[in-house]
């Protein structure tokens, strides 16, 4: 069943055509790679699937709806959970507290309720905590909990980023890069998170440029150059494609 | 580990501690009047009502960390609305109890309608925005005595009447217990009772999912919008809730002065109680208290620098007054340069500081 | 007398100010993001300081234009050393601290500054002598006096010379390195804390000239002449995009001259509901409306939400 499907997205800034009418589709519980050079597109994409850039035109459809909602906050809601590539944690908060905001979205307390402490805020607050220090043992940090999440080592604010997208409670999780800049025990590690994450149902969504976490790691592939796909399919079958390889290696 | 957690693992020294500044507060008012004299006991009422102020703008600038420079606003409407409606003004005398919610809820109502077209604009734009906000609530607070005489122009509103419940008026001295509570007395309860009210809601919000989303607002607005936060929404629940602060604090100051007019509420008021929320430090309820304590009472406590200056120089060279407020500038300068995140950094700056230092000393000792 | 084009004039005059004083705000903020809230209280040290000069020396037999330019030689000196080193003691410490610290302690300079001045030069009003030729000319039923026209003519001639400085020397060059990343220009070999104090200086230069020619227009100073005059100013910075030399003239000039039509206007535009009091709120309701339209001033770049 599909998950999510963009039809002719496009997006320009000025003169630069940065989406250029792109078709995509993902399977429930798959894991999609989004690879290309730089500049070709891919954060951009991300950007407008989230909502923090309107597209000039095309749409998205998500668990078989049209995504209307254009409000990042909303497209939180709708169950697309995402994180950045310079990773954006909030950083004088701790690692849990940064887990718990994961939870804002799914969760009702208001004023009234925070001033009062009825016992369903309570309860409320109580299971945020609870989740949100499971979701901190699921990604491998619990013992970094109380730590400012600037004081993470670089792999761990990505674990983190992820635990507090996980937070959100996603059908589809769209990670910008989460091995950049991690060596390769950490990359080792992360891989196997990812795969623990879609054997819980979730589908993930993930721009990477590490290809051997790519094709180790992706059900299926798309290639984006200048703003347009020119391939997609298996790792390997998108590794033979003369348009991929000219993409990667023509401007040499 | 910090003190107060130590004090959670002793309870008895805890509510030692508790007993003794319950006791202090109580008693408070008595002891100034005797040590000091009676116009202190008129300062701490105010130490009381900055507090509300500025734990009002501490939501605003310190939680969500938008930098508003026209909170006087608020203040000024609340106080307004006090004296208009409780005042010979326009005849009209509504009761305190109706007015306090009143206040907070135009105020409330402002702030909103305040709030939302600055959504957009970021650090300093929204700073010189609110700013200006500030300065046009002012400038028609000193105009609008013409053509309908709505707020007395620059002779402000007088004969506010006071705060009172039933006959009970703050104004007049009370005997309970063969103890007279003479007017000041009386405020600083009330005020004493709305402080804690105040604090007891900010320390409620802080520790909140609330409270969460506007600091995660603060640190960083794209990531808190991909985390399913309505900004708009929150950042406008910071406005309203500050604001009703504010609005709150005004009436009291209406009723407490018995006078207002517009020059109680210009800029310069603003920037002080900016001053207040940042040098005690920023977002922590205990550094606000301590700011708004230190920039009330510094003032007030350099008015002896007179006798001082007479006593070690054998006259008065500077006038005191115009002293006061350099020395006043020059401490401002002072506690920056040397506590840049205020007096009492707020307890998660306080523990990045702490992990730095450890951060610091892991390093000494591979080196 | 056509009031029209005599409110133009007075607000291009009054404008011409507002944007050398803007000048000062927008350089110290294109280079160190902050808001040097003492910049008015420079101007009005410049205005004290000239016209203790000018007043010392208006009873000797020096010609009037001599003497002003006597008062002007000596408040540049002085504004430029007080700009270096309120940068030097208050801002430069806490260039790495949360930017709040340093906002409060640009109040603190403001404070002490104010404050020493009225020690100083006490709480009156200080007069400007009538030294200069106030004689006005008239242009299509507006007036205006040679002081007006040399106003306008030398903040002209400043922003001109500014604008060179900064687009077209190897100084001006290294300035907008730092003002764009200062690390990388630091790593270039521009040595960021001298062109940080330059700044200063050259802003506390236009500050003493503006601080001259205010007092000489409204014919006197005060020790709290600097706040509103700054407040205006900094206005002014943010309506034309602040960071921007040219948003700073831009603004200034619109500032002073939507101050004057306003203040000549605003009872026949609200039949007579608002008088000429209200004059800073037109100023201060056009902000608003700037930037709730443009959130990054008038010549400011548009800045996109970066993911």
């Amino acid at each position: 069943m599909t998950l999510l499907e963009a039809r002719s997205v496009s997006k320009h800034f000025g003169g630069l055509l940065a989406l250029d009418e792109v078709n995509l589709s993902l399977q429930n519980g798959e894991i999609y790679g989004l690879i290309g050079p730089n500049g070709a597109g891919k954060t951009t994409l991300f950007n407008v699937l989230t909502g923090l850039y309107s597209p000039d035109h095309g749409e998205f459809f998500f668990n078989g709806e049209k995504l209307i909602a254009t409000k990042p906050h909303m497209i939180a809601e709708r169950g697309i959970a995402r994180t950045f590539q310079n990773i954006r944690l909030f950083g004088n908060m701790s690692a849990l507290e940064n887990v718990m905001v994961g939870r804002h979205v799914r969760t009702r307390a208001g004023v009234i309720g925070a001033v009062l402490r009825d016992a369903r805020t309570r309860e409320e607050e109580d299971g945020i905590r609870s989740r949100a220090f499971a979701l901190l043992q699921y990604v491998g940090i619990a013992e970094y909990a109380n730590n400012l999440s600037s004081h993470l080592s670089y792999g761990d604010q990505r674990r983190l980023e992820i635990a507090r997208a996980l937070a959100t409670e996603p059908k589809l999780l769209a990670l910008d890069e989460p091995a950049a800049g991690m060596n390769a025990t950490e990359t080792a590690g992360l891989k196997k998170l990812l795969e623990i994450i879609r054997g819980d149902g979730v589908t993930i969504l993930l721009i990477e440029h590490d290809v051997k976490l790519v094709m180790g790691l992706c059900d299926r592939v798309a290639v984006l150059d200048y703003g347009k796909k020119i391939a997609e399919g298996s790792p390997q079958q998108v590794q033979r494609d003369p348009a991929v390889i000219e993409a990667y290696l023509g401007g040499v | 580990m910090s003190r107060w957690e130590k004090l959670k693992r002793n309870p008895r020294a805890a509510w030692a501690a508790f007993i003794l500044i319950a006791v202090l507060l109580a008693v408070l008012p008595f002891l100034a009047d005797t040590l000091l004299s009676r116009s202190w006991v008129r300062i701490i009422d105010f130490v009381l009502l900055y507090i509300i102020l500025a734990l009002g703008l501490n939501i605003v600038v310190g939680f969500a960390g938008l930098l508003d420079l026209g909170y006087v606003a608020f203040f000024a409407v609340g106080a307004y609305l006090y004296a208009l409606l409780a005042s010979p003004h326009f005849g009209i005398h509504l009761p305190f109890w109706a007015l306090l919610p009143l206040g907070a809820g135009v105020t409330c109502i402002f702030g909103v309608l305040l709030g939302a077209p600055t959504l957009r604009l970021r650090g300093d734009y929204l700073a010189i925005v609110t700013l200006g906000f500030g300065e046009i609530i002012r400038i028609f607070l000193n105009n609008l005595n013409a053509p309908i005489n709505i707020t007395n122009g620059p002779q402000g509103v007088n004969k506010i009447d006071p705060v009172s419940f039933g006959g009970f008026s703050l104004n007049q001295s009370h005997q309970l217990f063969d103890i007279n509570f003479p007017s000041v007395h009386n405020y600083y309860y009330l005020f004493l009772a709305l402080t804690i009210l105040v604090i007891f809601i900010s320390m409620r919000l802080q520790d909140s999912r609330i409270g969460r989303a506007w600091v995660a607002v603060r640190e960083d607005e794209v990531a808190a919008k991909a985390m399913g936060i309505n900004t708009r929404n929150i950042k406008l629940l910071a406005f309203a809730m500050g604001a009703s602060f504010g609005g709150v604090g005004g009436g009291l100051f209406a009723g407490f002065q018995g006078f207002i007019s517009p020059e109680s509420f210009t800029l310069i008021e603003s920037i002080m109680i900016l001053c207040m929320v940042v040098l005690g430090g920023m977002g922590n309820i205990a550094g606000v208290v301590l700011g708004v304590v230190l920039l009330v009472v510094l003032p007030e406590a350099l008015r002896y620098i007179g006798p001082f200056e007479q006593a070690l120089f054998g006259r008065v060279i500077v006038d005191p007054a115009d002293l006061r407020m350099l020395i006043f500038g020059l401490a401002l300068i002072l506690v920056m340069l040397f506590r840049p995140a205020g007096l009492l950094p707020s307890t998660i700056r306080k523990r990045e500081f702490e992990a730095e230092d450890e951060v610091e000393a892991q390093n000494g000792a591979r080196a | 007398m056509d009031i029209f084009l005599q409110q133009i004039i007075n607000g291009i005059v009054l404008g011409s100010v507002y944007a050398l004083v803007a000048l000062g705000y927008t350089m110290v903020y294109g280079i160190l993001g902050l808001i040097n809230f003492a910049h008015g209280e420079v101007v009005m040290i410049g205005a004290m300081v000239a016209l203790a000069v000018i007043n010392a020396l208006s009873g000797t037999a020096l010609p009037g234009p001599v003497i002003v330019l006597l008062g002007l030689m000596v408040a540049m000196p002085t504004c430029m050393a007080l700009g270096y080193g309120i940068e030097r003691i208050a801002y430069r410490p806490l260039r790495h601290a949360p930017r709040l610290a340093a906002l409060i302690t640009a109040i603190g300079v403001s404070i002490v500054l104010q404050n020493s001045a009225m020690i100083i030069w006490g709480r009156q009003y200080i007069t400007f002598p009538p030294l200069l030729p106030s004689k006005p000319h008239f242009v299509a039923g507006a007036a205006i006096s040679d002081l007006q026209i040399f106003i306008v003519l030398l903040a002209a001639l400043i922003m001109v010379g500014l604008l060179f400085l900064v687009h077209r020397t190897r100084l001006g060059r290294a300035m907008r390195a730092t003002a764009q990343n200062a690390e990388v220009a630091g790593l270039m070999g521009v040595n960021i804390n001298t062109i940080i104090s330059i700044t200063f200086i050259v802003g506390s230069a236009l500050a003493a000239v503006a601080g001259l020619m205010v007092s000489g227009y409204y014919g006197l100073a005060h020790y709290y002449m600097g706040f509103s005059l700054g407040l205006k100013a900094f206005t002014a910075a943010v309506l034309g995009g602040i960071g921007n030399l040219g948003g700073a003239m831009l603004g200034g000039l619109l500032l002073g001259i939507i101050e004057s039509l306003g203040a000549g206007y605003i009872g026949q535009l609200t039949g007579g509901f608002l008088g000429s009091n209200y004059q800073d709120v037109f100023a201060f309701f056009v902000l608003i409306l700037v930037l709730v339209f443009r959130p990054s001033g008038l010549l400011g770049e548009r800045i996109a939400e970066r993911a």
